[in-house]
């Protein structure tokens, strides 16, 4: 792997994670919420 | 950067939602949408919410299938051939497993936060996507439009049975409405873009029957959709200001589908009725089912009732 390649292999990598991390955030926070509406 | 070196580089995020092709599901949404707005009956706006985003997640991953499965057809395809896994930017089998997963995670979360029936549909709307439709038949009859139509007619059905619980005759003919007008939509589209279908082998109306042929099958859909669109009308399940809409937009249908089957294209043709048609065509599904949430909300127990 070239430097270039690395950078743009960390990049990519971060993105990813930041992207998972907010869709499980969302979903956390969702089922919380559906949590008491059903228990309502 | 090399071809190689862009194989085992981790997939942008951005490619993997492009997998999920959010243009064909900004439409699933909205049905999916007005069939739970349209439907009888009160549900939580968080549950109302979350059936909707599990008809999103359930497109999107039945489109990232469609894609894994396609992937060889797109590559020689000039439209397709950007897309992630030709583009060589997401493996085949990244796109299968994502494909699975957001399949999977949108049936479970339907199933336990919604109703179990709605997550059968919407199990059974993927299944026939991804393999009834894109495996199976899509290769193999010049009908596959007609066939795939029934994919894009789940949603609305879906977000129906989301409120109510129950499949009744209502959410069947939501179902049967786009069911009828998804064939003089593409078709109007397929007469007038020149696509390379026949050099992958998908075998594309215009291109098996012919132009005339396909020219007079639009004009049997739309006049088929008529009595449909007009049906819950008839039925007294909804009022008059969805009744006017589906009568007046069908009728303009049927017109602008036989200005389209009265001709025949020249060479160096401008395809100005067909164009026409298709605009028209994604104007009237908007407008009907805009018209069915209204009718509800203005004269059934709705919004302002």
């Amino acid at each position: 792997m070239t430097p270039e390649e690395e950078i743009e292999f960390k990049r990519r990598r971060k993105g990813r994670n930041t992207a998972l991390a907010l869709v499980l955030l969302f979903f956390v926070a969702l089922f919380y919420a559906i949590t008491f509406v059903q228990f309502g | 950067m090399s071809d190689s070196a862009a194989l085992y580089l981790p997939s942008d995020w951005r490619d993997f939602l492009a997998l999920t092709k959010p243009r064909v599901m900004s439409l699933a949404i909205f049905t999916g949408l007005a069939g739970l707005l349209a439907a009888p009956g009160h549900i939580h706006p968080v549950i109302g919410f979350t059936a909707v985003l599990c008809i999103a997640l359930g497109a999107g991953g039945a489109a990232a299938l469609n894609q894994w499965w396609e992937a060889d057809i797109d590559a020689a395809m000039k439209r397709t051939a950007g897309r992630p896994i030709p583009g060589g930017r997401v493996r085949k089998t990244d796109a299968r497993d994502f494909g699975i997963a957001l399949s999977a995670a949108s049936v479970g979360i339907m199933g336990v936060a919604v109703n179990w029936l709605a997550a059968a549909i919407l199990a059974l709307s993927i299944v026939y996507y991804a393999v009834v439709y894109t495996i199976w038949l899509k290769p193999r009859t010049p009908q596959n439009i007609v066939i795939g139509g029934g994919a894009g007619a789940f949603p609305p059905m879906i977000g129906w049975v989301a409120v109510t619980g129950e499949v009744t005759l209502m959410p069947v003919l939501l179902f049967a409405i786009i069911f009828f007008w998804t064939p003089p939509h593409f078709w109007a589209l397929a007469l007038f873009v020149q696509t390379d279908y026949a050099k992958v082998g998908i075998p594309m109306m215009p291109v098996v029957k012919g132009e005339a042929s396909t020219r007079r099958q639009i004009l049997g859909y739309a006049i088929l959709l008529l009595p449909i669109a007009g049906a819950p009308w008839f039925i007294g399940s909804t009022g008059a200001i969805y009744g006017g809409a589906a009568v007046l937009l069908s009728l303009v249908f049927v017109y602008l589908a036989a200005l389209v089957a009265s001709r025949r294209a020249g060479p160096g043709d401008a395809m100005k009725p067909e164009k026409r048609l298709f605009g028209f065509s994604v104007l009237y599904l908007f407008a009907l089912f805009a018209a069915l949430v209204a009718d509800r909300a203005i004269l059934g127990q709705g919004l302002f009732a």
